[in-house]
Protein backbone atom coordinates (compact mmCIF):
# COMPACT_ATOMS: atom_id res chain seq x y z
CA UNK A 1 0.00 0.00 0.00
CA UNK A 2 1.33 3.42 -0.90
CA UNK A 3 -0.04 6.78 0.25
CA UNK A 4 1.21 10.28 -0.40
CA UNK A 5 0.33 13.32 1.72
CA UNK A 6 1.17 16.98 1.28
CA UNK A 7 2.14 19.00 4.37
CA UNK A 8 2.26 22.78 4.31
CA UNK A 9 4.85 24.75 6.26
CA UNK A 10 3.57 27.20 8.87
CA UNK A 11 0.13 25.62 9.10
CA UNK A 12 0.07 24.93 12.83
CA UNK A 13 -3.65 24.22 12.96
CA UNK A 14 -3.37 21.33 10.55
CA UNK A 15 -0.07 20.04 11.91
CA UNK A 16 -0.58 16.45 12.95
CA UNK A 17 -3.45 15.71 10.60
CA UNK A 18 -1.36 13.40 8.44
CA UNK A 19 -0.08 11.39 11.39
CA UNK A 20 -3.58 11.07 12.85
CA UNK A 21 -4.86 9.83 9.49
CA UNK A 22 -1.99 7.40 9.06
CA UNK A 23 -2.42 6.07 12.55
CA UNK A 24 -6.13 5.41 11.98
CA UNK A 25 -5.33 3.71 8.68
CA UNK A 26 -2.69 1.40 10.19
CA UNK A 27 -4.87 0.63 13.19
CA UNK A 28 -7.78 -0.29 10.94
CA UNK A 29 -5.49 -2.70 9.10
CA UNK A 30 -5.04 -4.52 12.40
CA UNK A 31 -1.31 -3.88 12.85
CA UNK A 32 0.24 -4.25 16.31
CA UNK A 33 -0.60 -1.18 18.41
CA UNK A 34 3.02 -0.61 19.44
CA UNK A 35 4.16 -0.58 15.81
CA UNK A 36 1.30 1.76 14.92
CA UNK A 37 2.32 4.06 17.78
CA UNK A 38 5.93 4.14 16.59
CA UNK A 39 4.81 5.01 13.06
CA UNK A 40 2.57 7.71 14.55
CA UNK A 41 5.41 9.26 16.56
CA UNK A 42 7.77 9.26 13.55
CA UNK A 43 5.18 10.90 11.32
CA UNK A 44 3.96 13.41 13.89
CA UNK A 45 7.45 14.63 14.79
CA UNK A 46 8.44 14.82 11.11
CA UNK A 47 5.25 16.69 10.31
CA UNK A 48 5.88 19.19 13.12
CA UNK A 49 9.40 19.78 11.77
CA UNK A 50 7.94 20.56 8.34
CA UNK A 51 5.33 22.90 9.81
CA UNK A 52 7.91 24.68 11.95
CA UNK A 53 10.79 24.98 9.49
CA UNK A 54 9.97 24.09 5.87
CA UNK A 55 7.83 25.57 3.10
CA UNK A 56 6.13 22.33 2.16
CA UNK A 57 6.74 18.61 2.09
CA UNK A 58 5.60 15.39 0.56
CA UNK A 59 5.12 12.52 2.97
CA UNK A 60 5.15 9.06 1.38
CA UNK A 61 4.10 5.89 3.18
CA UNK A 62 4.79 2.45 1.85
CA UNK A 63 3.43 -0.50 3.78
CA UNK A 64 4.59 -3.99 2.80
CA UNK A 65 4.20 -7.30 4.62
CA UNK A 66 7.64 -6.69 6.15
CA UNK A 67 7.79 -3.03 7.10
CA UNK A 68 6.48 0.53 7.04
CA UNK A 69 8.64 3.03 5.15
CA UNK A 70 8.05 6.74 5.77
CA UNK A 71 9.75 9.31 3.56
CA UNK A 72 9.44 13.04 4.21
CA UNK A 73 10.93 15.19 1.44
CA UNK A 74 10.67 18.90 2.13
CA UNK A 75 11.48 22.14 0.39
CA UNK A 76 12.94 24.45 2.95
CA UNK A 77 16.09 25.92 4.48
CA UNK A 78 17.79 22.56 5.05
CA UNK A 79 19.89 21.53 8.06
CA UNK A 80 23.46 22.88 8.08
CA UNK A 81 24.81 20.47 10.70
CA UNK A 82 22.95 17.15 10.83
CA UNK A 83 25.13 15.73 13.60
CA UNK A 84 24.26 18.64 15.85
CA UNK A 85 20.58 18.54 14.89
CA UNK A 86 20.44 14.90 15.98
CA UNK A 87 21.62 15.74 19.50
CA UNK A 88 18.89 15.57 22.08
CA UNK A 89 18.17 19.08 23.39
CA UNK A 90 19.67 20.94 20.43
CA UNK A 91 17.09 23.22 18.87
CA UNK A 92 16.81 26.30 16.72
CA UNK A 93 13.12 26.73 17.57
CA UNK A 94 11.56 30.10 18.29
CA UNK A 95 9.46 30.87 21.38
CA UNK A 96 6.36 30.64 19.20
CA UNK A 97 7.27 27.08 18.22
CA UNK A 98 7.89 26.13 21.84
CA UNK A 99 4.49 27.53 22.78
CA UNK A 100 3.07 24.90 20.44
CA UNK A 101 4.61 22.22 22.64
CA UNK A 102 7.43 21.38 20.23
CA UNK A 103 10.93 22.63 19.42
CA UNK A 104 12.73 21.28 22.50
CA UNK A 105 15.31 19.36 20.49
CA UNK A 106 13.55 16.03 20.91
CA UNK A 107 11.93 15.57 17.50
CA UNK A 108 14.71 14.07 15.41
CA UNK A 109 16.02 11.89 18.28
CA UNK A 110 12.44 10.66 18.83
CA UNK A 111 12.15 9.77 15.15
CA UNK A 112 15.47 7.90 15.18
CA UNK A 113 14.58 6.06 18.38
CA UNK A 114 11.34 4.78 16.89
CA UNK A 115 12.93 3.72 13.59
CA UNK A 116 14.68 0.45 12.77
CA UNK A 117 16.43 2.23 9.93
CA UNK A 118 16.84 6.00 9.72
CA UNK A 119 18.57 8.36 7.31
CA UNK A 120 18.58 12.13 7.11
CA UNK A 121 20.02 14.05 4.17
CA UNK A 122 19.91 17.77 3.71
CA UNK A 123 21.05 20.50 1.40
CA UNK A 124 21.14 24.02 2.80
CA UNK A 125 18.79 26.32 0.91
CA UNK A 126 17.01 23.44 -0.81
CA UNK A 127 15.51 20.98 1.62
CA UNK A 128 15.72 17.83 3.65
CA UNK A 129 14.91 14.17 3.07
CA UNK A 130 14.06 12.04 6.06
CA UNK A 131 13.64 8.30 5.65
CA UNK A 132 12.45 5.96 8.37
CA UNK A 133 11.70 2.26 8.26
CA UNK A 134 9.85 0.36 10.98
CA UNK A 135 9.96 -3.41 10.68
CA UNK A 136 6.68 -5.11 11.44
CA UNK A 137 8.45 -7.87 13.38
CA UNK A 138 10.53 -5.49 15.52
CA UNK A 139 10.02 -4.68 19.20
CA UNK A 140 6.69 -2.94 19.50
CA UNK A 141 7.77 -0.50 22.17
CA UNK A 142 11.56 -0.33 22.59
CA UNK A 143 11.53 2.82 24.66
CA UNK A 144 8.63 2.28 27.01
CA UNK A 145 9.45 2.10 30.66
CA UNK A 146 7.24 2.50 33.72
CA UNK B 1 -8.00 5.74 39.69
CA UNK B 2 -11.27 6.45 37.97
CA UNK B 3 -11.39 9.59 35.85
CA UNK B 4 -14.66 10.55 37.53
CA UNK B 5 -12.77 10.52 40.87
CA UNK B 6 -10.05 12.71 39.36
CA UNK B 7 -12.74 15.09 38.13
CA UNK B 8 -14.23 15.34 41.63
CA UNK B 9 -10.88 15.62 43.41
CA UNK B 10 -9.60 18.46 41.24
CA UNK B 11 -13.01 20.09 40.65
CA UNK B 12 -12.64 19.66 36.92
CA UNK B 13 -14.85 20.75 34.13
CA UNK B 14 -15.41 17.90 31.66
CA UNK B 15 -14.93 19.25 28.15
CA UNK B 16 -15.10 15.98 26.24
CA UNK B 17 -15.89 12.32 26.95
CA UNK B 18 -18.41 12.74 29.79
CA UNK B 19 -19.69 9.25 28.99
CA UNK B 20 -16.19 7.73 29.31
CA UNK B 21 -15.37 8.88 32.85
CA UNK B 22 -15.64 5.35 34.24
CA UNK B 23 -12.27 4.65 32.67
CA UNK B 24 -9.45 3.91 35.13
CA UNK B 25 -5.91 5.23 34.77
CA UNK B 26 -2.91 3.93 36.71
CA UNK B 27 -0.18 6.18 35.37
CA UNK B 28 0.22 9.83 34.40
CA UNK B 29 2.66 11.88 32.36
CA UNK B 30 3.01 15.60 33.04
CA UNK B 31 4.60 18.02 30.57
CA UNK B 32 3.99 21.07 28.45
CA UNK B 33 6.38 19.67 25.85
CA UNK B 34 4.65 17.23 23.55
CA UNK B 35 7.91 15.71 22.30
CA UNK B 36 8.66 14.80 25.93
CA UNK B 37 5.42 12.83 26.03
CA UNK B 38 6.10 11.26 22.63
CA UNK B 39 9.65 10.31 23.64
CA UNK B 40 8.35 7.66 26.03
CA UNK B 41 4.78 6.90 25.17
CA UNK B 42 2.68 5.44 27.95
CA UNK B 43 -0.39 3.91 26.48
CA UNK B 44 -3.34 4.26 28.81
CA UNK B 45 -1.81 7.08 30.88
CA UNK B 46 -3.39 10.39 31.84
CA UNK B 47 -1.57 13.37 30.29
CA UNK B 48 -1.36 16.42 32.54
CA UNK B 49 -0.46 19.60 30.68
CA UNK B 50 -0.87 23.34 30.42
CA UNK B 51 -0.65 23.15 26.63
CA UNK B 52 -4.16 23.58 25.27
CA UNK B 53 -3.66 23.72 21.50
CA UNK B 54 -4.79 21.12 19.00
CA UNK B 55 -1.41 19.38 19.18
CA UNK B 56 -2.17 18.27 22.75
CA UNK B 57 -5.07 16.17 21.43
CA UNK B 58 -3.07 14.95 18.43
CA UNK B 59 -0.27 13.89 20.79
CA UNK B 60 -2.79 11.94 22.86
CA UNK B 61 -4.08 10.21 19.71
CA UNK B 62 -0.59 9.28 18.52
CA UNK B 63 0.62 8.16 21.98
CA UNK B 64 -2.55 6.17 22.82
CA UNK B 65 -3.34 8.44 25.74
CA UNK B 66 -7.06 8.27 26.56
CA UNK B 67 -7.39 11.42 28.68
CA UNK B 68 -5.90 14.89 29.10
CA UNK B 69 -6.05 17.01 32.24
CA UNK B 70 -5.49 20.71 31.51
CA UNK B 71 -4.11 22.65 34.48
CA UNK B 72 -3.81 26.32 35.56
CA UNK B 73 -7.40 27.04 34.51
CA UNK B 74 -6.49 26.86 30.85
CA UNK B 75 -9.04 25.74 28.30
CA UNK B 76 -8.61 24.56 24.72
CA UNK B 77 -10.54 26.20 21.90
CA UNK B 78 -13.69 24.73 20.34
CA UNK B 79 -11.81 23.17 17.43
CA UNK B 80 -9.55 21.27 19.81
CA UNK B 81 -12.52 20.07 21.88
CA UNK B 82 -14.28 18.98 18.70
CA UNK B 83 -11.26 16.91 17.62
CA UNK B 84 -11.11 15.31 21.08
CA UNK B 85 -14.78 14.34 20.86
CA UNK B 86 -14.22 12.90 17.41
CA UNK B 87 -11.23 10.87 18.56
CA UNK B 88 -12.85 9.91 21.89
CA UNK B 89 -10.19 11.62 23.98
CA UNK B 90 -11.43 12.67 27.42
CA UNK B 91 -10.69 16.29 28.32
CA UNK B 92 -10.74 17.58 31.90
CA UNK B 93 -9.81 21.10 33.01
CA UNK B 94 -8.83 22.15 36.53
CA UNK B 95 -7.84 25.44 38.09
CA UNK B 96 -5.08 23.71 40.05
CA UNK B 97 -1.50 24.29 38.97
CA UNK B 98 0.63 21.51 37.52
CA UNK B 99 2.54 20.87 40.78
CA UNK B 100 -0.53 20.68 42.99
CA UNK B 101 -2.53 18.61 40.51
CA UNK B 102 0.33 16.10 40.23
CA UNK B 103 0.82 16.04 44.02
CA UNK B 104 -2.84 15.40 44.74
CA UNK B 105 -3.03 12.61 42.17
CA UNK B 106 0.18 10.99 43.37
CA UNK B 107 -1.18 11.05 46.93
CA UNK B 108 -4.15 9.03 45.69
CA UNK B 109 -1.92 6.37 44.14
CA UNK B 110 -1.42 7.48 40.56
CA UNK B 111 2.08 6.57 39.37
CA UNK B 112 4.45 8.61 37.23
CA UNK B 113 4.92 7.49 33.69
CA UNK B 114 8.04 9.36 32.61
Amino acid sequence: MKKIFEVKGGDFDKAGETSTEVKTLLKDLGLDSGIVRRAGVVTFEAEMNVVMYADRAQVTFILTDKDIAIEVRDQGPGIPDIEMAMQEGFSTATDEMREMGFGFGMGLPNIKKNSDHFTLESEVGKGTRLYSVIRLDSDAAPDTRV
Amino acid sequence: MKLSDIRDLLHCATLSGEELLNLEVETAVASDGMSEVLARPHPGALMITGLTNVQSVRTAVVADIPAILYVRGKRPNDKTIELARDKKIILLATKEGMFDACGLLRDRGLKGGM
